[in-house]
């Protein structure tokens, strides 16, 4: 790179948005041209490619510099965030290049959730249309503090200041609505370098900075310095019996040996005897920095811990509401439980109730039983476990969590915890003195729950029936759970779209929970078509201590559709019934089941011997055999 | 006296520029890479470091000691020899691997040794694909390594701007850019579903002046080949190649004359170009990349395949 060595401000972050045909590749690649930051070899390409494909007539097109993968310039747009560096002589810089097409809200997330400052496009033509605000919006939610506006193609509309001060003051009164307090507006022509870099000769009514300007000598909106002191423990070091270490980044305060901290969750206090580094110990350590830190006492700590300022503790939740950006092809199910990851902590997670979706045009809410790829909603969340946070707006770090599909691991969303719901400090276990094995032993069995799973008419129920009866035969106390029958009392308010499926299988769940922790052997038949659900059936039944069994009655479609016993195939056929797994929704086998019944083959007597013999070869333990 | 507390030692990692208030550029992209590395080892069952003997290999060896000190490094160090680097680079890399107390493990494709696989005779697209890319998914794959840590960056070239710190890899090693998932600062995601690997890039927002700077701040050896001395080379497609032993053979017409030249980037010698230079210090090097303008990878004859050869040779998994 011919860019000239930063001798100090640091490293600023930078996202570039606006709208389509704002410029912005424009705009960057004329940063970084008029910056001195590309290379004579990639400027010999430049000039090739702007004669092949430029937009320009065969001058030099800048946009160009930036699409990088195939399909880009392929299809002449703009598809992921692409990363670019540069320095001047007095700062080191990365901007974040989120393209205004496809996926523009994942874009713009990814881009905000890292940026100091947001430059924003405008086409001086066009004044602010309802993306700048859509955009400016996103940023403000996921963490940017500060504003450039940058009014572009000021050339085609008469280099007017009139027309640039509407537009500044316009966007002013809107920003501020957002809590965007810290906005420059600067008249700009990129194609042609007006007030990039170098100042506009054209525009001499404009007194303020160049853009460059205006990027070397802003002042970040840094709160990590701001607070008590706040370590997530990435990792335990731990070499040998002599040393024990806690590796992690500090994301607020400062720390020094001897300072008293805390350790949440649980609340322990110790001093800071070390802070450990390759290069010799530090006396003070501050935000922004990897540490390793001795106490001075044995605590036990581990990775997912927070340590902290003793004088300065956070708070500890497991239930919130939060914002919530879905961006998955899978749409957000209310009831469904996934990964959550905010800081070093994992926990388990869902969403339930989701109160709305945000209108990202407007702000507005909108009603909503899901999220969407791209869509942004509120709800409440629960987890598993309590984690240590803070409101995302005081702390970007302890209030943003991911949240990963358990299936395909993907992330399925990015959210921000607004603040804890109060009912979560106050509602604590009831602990019970006759628990679950005290009940078991009263009954001589080992309590499970031995899931059904399998197409309508596959013969679950007549399987599940047949079993019941032998165990009682055998002096077990048994209960059997049908799907068709919950749904006349317990579940009578939910249909068959997937959100109500869910919910379905969740309400079963923690009935069947309850009563595997009284003791009982509970049979339950329902079709559950999707894996996910029935994976965190087995992940509840397992967790209360009870042994978990499914069962697939694998039915061809085709069998089951044949015998038709309650005549819904027919109905569903027929276009009476919607929603009907294997006819319109989908049923996902298992993949891994305990016991796998041929439904097409032998006979339902024999399905339901291999079924009771599994449930009484079960050990005291819970294990399966 | 400790370290920090003379400030005069630019090695003490809170070095400050008069003026300034924060931590250097340095300071921040060292402390995030740190990050980042302690992260995936928290996070992988099996991580492991690509070593390519190369200044960024260097830069990110130094900032995985610099993670776990006192501790060695918790994972191994990969090697994937395509028998044709220079002999300076065997040297190091063997030296280095020893000051981390970690373990070597060096793999060379068996197949396209028995085959006899040369860039001379097969050529440089036939020599990566097997050498190289074949060969990584092979050492990966046998020692069942779920995250591989390389020295990417992402001013490198085109395609790799859009790469993430925490790129998925599809069963086979397949790269998809569609596929790959969103990354909000640094939260990462290092879920894996069936076969999928990843691969991290604790440097992707380095420069190749940072890491340069980062070198002479701390220290950092690195193979001789980068600082100019005179070297036996031949002028072959308008790039100085050096002919490293005498395996290379000389085309009709070219002589072997002896200049003072140096590597900006170093992949296999027989088609990695050496650049005309007296930069044979650090602060040489240093002063020279302030003012050159040429790109880095200017040498690298692998690149100038079709467009976005890059971005192919990625989607078939090269790293």
């Amino acid at each position: 790179m011919a860019a000239a060595p930063a001798v100090g401000g640091g490293l600023v972050r930078v996202l570039a948005c606006g709208s389509v045909d704002d410029g912005k590749s424009t705009l960057i690649g004329r940063l970084l041209y008029d910056a001195g930051a590309v290379p004579e070899d990639h400027l010999r390409t430049l000039a090739a490619d702007s004669v092949r494909v430029g937009t320009r007539g065969g001058e030099l097109d800048y946009a160009l510099l930036l699409d990088g993968l195939a399909a880009e310039r392929e299809q002449g747009i703009t598809i992921d965030v692409a990363w670019r560096q540069f320095a001047t002589p007095r700062r080191r810089f990365v901007i974040a290049d989120a393209p205004g097409h496809e996926q523009y809200t994942r874009n713009m997330a990814t881009g905000a959730a890292a940026a100091d400052v947001a430059v924003l496009l405008v086409d001086a033509r066009k004044g602010l249309l309802t993306q700048t605000l859509r955009h400016s919006r996103i940023a403000a939610l996921f963490g940017v503090r500060e504003v450039v506006l940058a009014v572009n193609k000021m050339d085609l509309v008469g280099l007017s200041q009139e027309v640039f001060e509407r537009i500044a003051a316009e966007y002013g009164a809107f920003a501020s609505r957002l809590g965007l307090v810290r906005v420059t507006a600067i008249p700009l022509a990129a194609a042609d370098g007006d007030n990039v870099v170098v100042r506009s000769a054209r525009m001499p009514w404009y007194p303020g900075p160049t853009l460059l300007e205006r990027l070397e000598t802003l002042e970040p909106a840094d709160a990590s310095h701001e607070g008590g002191f706040c370590l997530p423990v990435q990792w335990v070091n731990r070499p040998d019996a002599d040393f024990r270490g806690y590796a992690g980044r500090v994301v607020r305060g400062r720390i020094r040996p001897g300072d008293a901290v805390r350790v949440l969750p649980g609340g322990r206090e110790t001093r800071v005897a070390r802070l450990v580094t390759l290069d010799g110990d530090l006396d003070e350590a501050g935000a922004g920095r990897s540490i390793t830190l001795v106490t001075a006492d044995e605590v036990d700590v581990g990775r997912g811990d927070v340590i902290v300022a003793s004088a300065a503790p956070l708070e500890v939740a497991d239930q919130f509401e939060a914002t919530l950006l879905w961006l998955d092809d899978e749409p957000l199910l209310p009831g469904r439980q996934y990964d959550l990851k905010i800081g070093a902590q994992r926990v388990r997670a869902s969403v339930n109730p989701l109160k709305h979706r945000i209108d990202v045009d407007t702000g507005g809410r909108l009603a909503a039983e899901r999220l969407e790829l791209n869509d942004l909603g509120v709800g409440e969340l629960s987890l598993d476990r309590p984690v240590v946070f803070a409101p995302h707006t005081e702390q970007r770090e302890l209030g943003r969590f991911i949240l990963i599909d358990r299936q395909t691991q993907r992330t399925a969303a990015v959210g921000l915890l607004n603040f804890a719901l109060r009912r979560a400090r106050n509602i604590h276990w009831q602990a019970h003195r006759i628990d679950r094995e005290v009940r078991a032993r009263q009954k001589q069995q080992q309590p499970c729950v031995v899931w059904f799973t399998g197409l309508s008419g596959a013969g679950k129920s007549v399987i599940a029936n047949l079993v019941e009866q032998r165990l009682v035969e055998l002096g077990r106390h048994t209960y059997l759970l049908d799907g068709d029958n919950v749904r006349h009392g317990l579940n009578r308010d939910l249909g068959f779209t997937v959100q109500d499926r869910v919910e379905n299988v969740r309400r079963v769940t923690e009935v069947a929970t309850l009563m595997a922790d009284a003791g009982l052997i509970v049979l339950v038949a329902m079709i559950s078509p999707f894996r996910a659900e029935r994976a965190q059936a087995r992940e509840r039944v397992t967790a209360s201590g009870a042994a978990f069994m499914e069962v697939f009655v694998d039915t061809p479609l085709d069998v089951a559709e044949a015998r038709d016993t309650k005549g819904l195939y027919a109905r569903a056929r027929r276009g009476e019934l919607s929603n009907f797994t294997g006819v319109d929704s989908p049923y996902e086998a298992p993949a891994s089941p305990e016991l796998r019944l041929d439904g097409a083959a032998g006979t339902p007597q024999d399905a339901a011997e291999r079924v009771v013999a599994a449930v009484l070869a079960l050990r005291a333990t819970g294990a399966l055999p | 006296m400790n370290a920090t507390e003379d400030h005069a030692d630019p090695r003490a990692g809170a070095a400050r520029v008069p003026g300034s208030s924060g931590p250097s550029h340095l300071d921040q992209l060292e402390a995030e890479s740190i990050q980042i590395i302690r992260e995936t080892v928290a996070e992988c069952a099996r991580p492991v470091l690509l070593y390519s003997i190369g200044k960024d290999s260097s830069a990110l060896l130094h900032l995985v000691r610099k993670a776990f000190f006192p501790a060695p490094p918790p994972f191994p160090m990969l090697h994937i020899d395509t028998q044709w680097k220079f002999r300076d680079m065997y040297a190091l890399r063997d030296r280095a691997a020893r000051a981390a107390g970690m373990d070597l493990v060096v793999h060379v494709n068996p197949e396209g040794l028995a085959a006899g696989i040369s860039p001379i005779v097969h050529g440089t697209a036939r020599h990566t694909e097997v050498m190289k890319t074949q060969a990584l998914r092979q050492a990966l794959d046998l020692h069942g390594f779920d995250a591989a840590f390389g020295g990417a960056r992402r001013d490198e070239e085109k395609s790799r701007a859009k790469e993430r710190v925490v790129s998925v890899r599809l069963p086979g090693h397949r790269w998809d850019p569609r596929a790959q998932r969103p990354e909000f600062g640094t939260l990462f995601n290092m879920g894996r579903g069936p076969g999928e690997t990843l691969r991290v890039f604790p440097l992707s927002d380095w420069t190749e002046l940072d890491v340069w700077e980062y070198i002479a701040r701390e220290g950092i050896e690195v193979v001789p080949l980068y600082f100019a001395a005179p070297r036996p080379v031949v002028e072959r497609d308008g790039q100085w190649i050096v002919r490293d032993d005498e395996r290379l053979p000389l085309r009709p017409g070219e002589a072997v004359q002896m200049r003072k030249v140096r590597f900006r980037s170093l992949g296999c010698f027989p088609f990695t170009g050496a650049i005309d230079s007296e930069a044979d210090s650090l602060e040489a090097v240093l002063a020279e990349m302030r003012t050159t303008r040429r790109s880095e990878r200017q040498g690298r004859l692998i690149d100038f395949d079709p467009a976005s050869s890059m971005e192919q040779k990625k989607r078939e998994g090269y790293f």
